[in-house]
């Protein structure tokens, strides 16, 4: 539905004018907003316009960055200034072309430091970098302020000490920021600063005669934290010349304002994941009523889009060798969520849906923003087409099943990092990392001990006698093991995010979402393929242990080479136990309580990883080898799916969602095609099987379409390839950017015929 | 006997999934009924092996010895897993409702499809109950074999015509090519949907005559959907050499796209539909 009344261009109070008014008017409500004036495009993206010069001209100067920072790695850093909403002057790449301007600090490529989250993580940072850390930052950060680290490890206790060295425990967000949280950055293009920050102080006031348990004195001190925030927002968006106090009054300001509100979240937080939310259905109905009034044309639409991408693309955070070892090449998911229904059984599949896809082929393939299509089977099959498409030319997309999330989430809900679905405005997420289930096993049939130090770190308990593994005896230790794990987990990530709140609190991003918010603690599984296979060889092959001279189990031997099942061929004797692992693991997570009453869920996903945890992790009872890596997030073992894309596919499809709600990832890598089928036969087919899997439950894919040739080519020639993209679990890299580790892990995953 | 990967743990060979792992293994084959049959491996997502995506379930035995096959690991019947037409159909089974959602189907290829009869058709007739599509691609040398009630499973032939000349029929597969001809007639006559298959091995199929005989006598029948030529590889020359095995095309090229396009247009010049 549209608004009839034409607006007048120069009225300046006029921002709303041709909108459909409703509750979004009265209320905070951007999905309110949307629902009432999107426009469902279901045609093809035949209408498309190619880049700018304009364009061109800003992507062009960043090429040389680009370049030189895939042969330097961090070109630039600021360790004088911490960074914050105003802590650096405006930046520009190229003036008279930028149409959408703002930068994380005042040059393109030049990395801030954000001491409050740990001060050790910039300092190891800058040094490993080349730069010298800053005196000054140094004696703040030891002297006068305490840190989000220095905290949480005020906190923990030797336990979980002893489970982080073991890497039991890996990637805890202890050190730096916790990211996945999603500001609705819309929210101040729709209705300006000074609007936002009257609902705080409403918000504030309903509050204040409440008694002041820790509680409420802590949210009075976060709203006040919050108004503060918004305030500095419109003060940084004054440097650049904009003034966001008001609506946006076009599409161009409403690019600019939702813009400046990201740009302020990544100023003032350094998330792991960084999410922009899923903001293009709903700047299209702003590009619509400039079209409509023709201000603006089809070519200056898709400009907006490209320039906007452009400032995603290049986002940048300092981090650790280690940390890059665990995520690697350089990922910030900016993730981006397209398509999906609303629950009136509309698309919110929007012309804009095509044009941020569409910026792949303009400024081409590229691992950031993270774009995800929220795949539903009811959306216009044109857009399924082109997805298709898309994938199918550069490997960027991401795809997550809306069809099984918006009964739990609604139409407006947005995905933080990889596969984390978050209510906007109105949901947000203690991000934990995720424990090694496959050193769990381990330590189960070792009574505690970890199988490649041999240090207790499990509480010691009976390991397995004899030489032969017995199905029962085993399960039901690693039953006891998993509930040893999961209390430690729970406690460690209570001291976390207690520290967080209190000495990195996302002010701005917390601005932009209701006072009253569901909050969960994102727990999360690694190594789910290893355990299952490994479990399902002992309940029906004859698995024979061999000990070392400590008495430790540390190899195992498949007696008469029995075949056993393996997740990812479609066979339930396995995948049922895979389920019932991620369903276990899931109920006992649950009996702890959280910080702030956080709602417990669960991930299986290993970014990459699946690498690092293979390399910790020694024998295991399925014939992986020590130091192999794990197959990725859900996915199978590595060739181990061996009949198929669709066995392989409907096996993760049997991971049940209710007890993994904070996402499955399942990668898919297949050939490019070479069968007599027509182009168009072959987009319809692999469309199709979109479809099933997600019909038939999957709840993600990520899809590379490419050959094992052209990787290792690209490992031998990187500069022939330099924005080639894959898609490891959950996010996009640069291929030639991953470690040599990585990219090995890479080429030898299962690669499937066509889909 | 041995087969390069056979019976590894998980390998797309294994067919035992759902048998115990000492289920007996004596042999039944003799049953008429078809109960139990060799199977040499399975895969789930084929495109090739006829409309939509296929489960193409490769039994073992074949009676041909081409000198390019690219499964020389399937010609022995006891090469493949000795399992009951039960259990083949309960692994289907798990597969029916995707299937059914994307419009694929059952295909069983080899070996030659038509040495175990009754058991294949068995597994035919229960994957028309769970409303599969069915196929079977066969050189059709057994044909005669194939009575009504067997074909009256099969939606779908995918007939290897390996050549139209019987000298150049015997050099390839070291049989006679008659059988091969009066099935197809057969097919024709009864209306039977078929897409011929035509592997194009340079220095051994691709004389111009040998491939006008082929268009010349598939183009008048009506039930031919397709002509598929399929272009020789070197993907099986590995098995050969496994298996000891002499194998005469070490240096035959894969046909260049010329020979390729030269070979569809004789067809398509014939009045073919070919791809």
């Amino acid at each position: 539905m549209k608004g009839s009344a034409a607006r007048k261009q120069d009225a300046k109070t006029d921002s709303w004018g041709g909108f459909q008014q409703g509750d979004w008017s009265s209320t905070i409500n951007v999905r309110d907003f949307i629902v009432r004036n999107v426009t469902s495009y279901a045609g093809d993206e035949t209408f498309l316009a190619p880049a700018s010069q304009r364009t061109k001209a800003v992507w062009a100067k960043l090429q040389p960055y680009f370049a030189e920072e895939r042969k330097k790695g961090v070109l630039a850093a600021d360790a004088q200034n911490p960074s914050t909403l105003l802590a650096h002057p405006a930046g520009y790449i190229d003036r008279d072309n930028e149409v959408i301007v703002g930068l994380q600090t005042d040059q393109p490529f030049k990395r801030a430091i954000f001491p409050c989250g740990g001060l050790r993580m910039v300092e190891t940072g800058l040094k490993a970098a080349g730069f010298e850390p800053d005196a000054k930052v140094h004696e703040a950060f030891t002297k006068y302020r305490k840190s989000h680290n220095d905290g949480v490890f005020d906190a923990y206790t030797p336990e979980i000490m002893n489970c982080r060295r073991s890497g039991i425990i890996t990637g805890l967000p202890d050190a730096y920021g916790r990211g996945r949280i999603i500001g609705d950055y819309r929210r101040v293009a729709l209705y300006g600063i000074n609007r936002l920050l009257e609902v705080k102080r409403q918000e504030r006031a309903q509050i204040d005669d409440m008694w002041p348990t820790d509680e409420v004195i802590r949210m009075r001190e976060e709203l006040a934290e919050q108004m503060r925030a918004l305030q500095d927002l419109a003060s940084m968006a004054k440097l650049y010349g904009r003034d966001i106090t008001q609506p946006a009054m076009n599409a161009r300001e409403a690019f600019q304002w939702t813009y400046f509100a990201y740009l302020g979240a990544i100023k003032e937080a350094n998330g792991a994941a960084m999410s922009i939310g899923r903001i293009s259905s709903f700047l299209d109905i702003y590009i619509e009523r400039d079209l409509k009034e023709g201000v603006l044309d089809e070519a200056g639409a898709q400009e907006l889009w490209d320039q906007l991408v452009q400032k995603l693309r290049i986002v940048r955070f300092l981090r650790t060798p280690d940390y890059d070892a665990l995520f690697s090449g350089d990922p910030y998911w900016a993730t981006e969520c397209v398509g999906g229904m609303d629950l009136d059984g509309r698309a919110l599949v929007t012309k804009s849906s095509y044009r941020m896809l569409h910026t792949l082929y303009n400024l081409g393939a590229a691992p950031e923003p993270n774009i995800t299509v929220l795949w539903s089977n009811h959306m216009p099959a044109a857009f399924k087409r082109y997805c298709v498409k898309v994938s199918r030319d550069t490997s960027s997309l991401q795809y997550e099943n809306d069809d099984l999330m918006r009964p739990y989430w609604g139409d407006d809900y947005a995905i933080a990092c990889c596969v984390s679905a978050m209510r906007l405005g109105k949901q947000m997420q203690f991000f934990g990392a995720r424990v090694n289930l496959a050193k769990a096993l381990l330590y189960a049939i070792n009574g505690g001990r970890d199988e490649v130090t041999g240090e207790q770190v499990a509480p010691q308990s009976m390991p397995v006698a004899g030489d032969f593994l017995n199905y029962e005896d085993v399960m039901a230790k690693f039953d006891s093991t998993m509930e040893w794990l999961a209390k430690t987990y729970v406690h460690a990530m209570n001291c976390i995010h207690y520290m967080h709140d209190k000495y990195f609190y996302e002010r701005l991003e917390m601005a932009l979402h209701d006072r009253d918010i569901l909050r969960t603690m994102a727990f999360g599984i690694a190594g789910l393929s290893v355990v299952a296979d490994s479990l399902a060889a002992i309940k029906y092959g004859k698995i024979r242990v061999a000990r070392d001279a400590a008495g430790l189990v540390v190899d195992y031997q498949n007696e008469g080479n029995i075949s056993t099942p393996q997740f990812g061929n479609n066979d339930d004797r396995v995948d049922q136990i895979a389920s019932k692992i991620v369903t276990s693991f899931m109920e006992k997570i649950r009996k702890h309580p959280t910080y702030r009453n956080a709602t417990h869920t669960q991930s299986v996903l290993t970014i990459t990883s699946n690498v690092v945890y293979g390399k910790a992790t020694g024998n295991t009872p399925d014939g992986r080898r020590k130091g192999e890596p794990f197959g990725p997030g859900a996915n199978p073992m590595h060739g181990r799916d061996s009949h198929g894309w669709l066995a392989s596919c409907l096996s993760v499809a049997k991971l049940p969602y209710k007890d993994a709600l904070d996402g499955i990832s399942y990668t898919v890598s297949v050939a490019p095609q070479k069968a007599h089928l027509s182009e168009t036969q072959l987009v319809d087919e692999a469309t199709k099987a979109f479809d099933l899997y997600f019909g038939r439950g999957g709840f993600h894919m990520n899809l590379n379409v490419i050959d094992r040739e052209t990787l290792e080519d690209a490992i031998k020639n990187p500069d022939k390839y330099p924005q080639l993209t894959i898609r490891v679990s959950g996010y996009a890299v640069n291929f030639v950017r991953l470690t040599p580790e990585q990219q090995r892990d890479v080429i030898s995953r299962t690669f499937h015929g066509q889909i | 006997m041995s087969t390069p990967g056979a019976l590894e743990s998980g390998s797309r060979h294994d067919l035992r999934t759902g048998a115990s792992p000492d289920a007996p293994d004596e042999d039944k084959f003799k049953d008429e009924q078809g109960a139990y049959g060799y199977c040499h491996s399975y895969e789930t997502s084929s495109r090739y092996d006829g409309p939509g995506l296929r489960v193409v379930l490769f039994v073992s035995g074949c009676l041909l010895r081409c000198t390019y096959c690219h499964n020389p690991d399937t010609w022995h019947l006891k090469d493949g897993t000795y399992v009951s037409a039960e259990q083949v159909l309960r692994r289907l089974g798990e597969f029916a409702p995707a299937l059914r959602s994307i419009d694929g189907g059952l295909t069983i290829s080899g070996g030659e499809a038509m040495v175990q009869l009754a058991f294949v058709k068995r597994i035919f007739a229960g994957a028309k109950e769970m409303g599969l599509h069915t196929a079977i691609e066969t050189s059709g040398f057994l044909g005669d074999r194939a009575d009504d009630s067997f074909l009256s499973v099969v939606d779908l032939v995918l007939l290897d015509i390996k050549s139209s000349d019987p000298d150049t029929y015997r050099r390839v597969t070291g049989r006679d090519l008659a059988p091969t001809l009066r099935f197809a007639e057969r097919l024709a006559s009864i209306g039977k949907p078929v897409w011929v298959r035509f592997t194009l091995v340079p220095g051994l199929t691709d004389d111009p005559a040998n491939v006008e005989g082929i268009a010349r006598f598939v183009a008048p029948m009506k039930n031919v959907e397709w002509v598929e030529v399929q272009p020789f590889h070197q993907m099986g020359s590995f098995k050969w050499k496994a298996m000891g095995l002499d194998y005469k095309h070490h240096d035959t090229p894969p046909p260049s796209r010329e020979l390729v396009n030269r070979v569809l247009g004789q067809f398509r010049d014939a009045g073919c539909r070919a791809r």
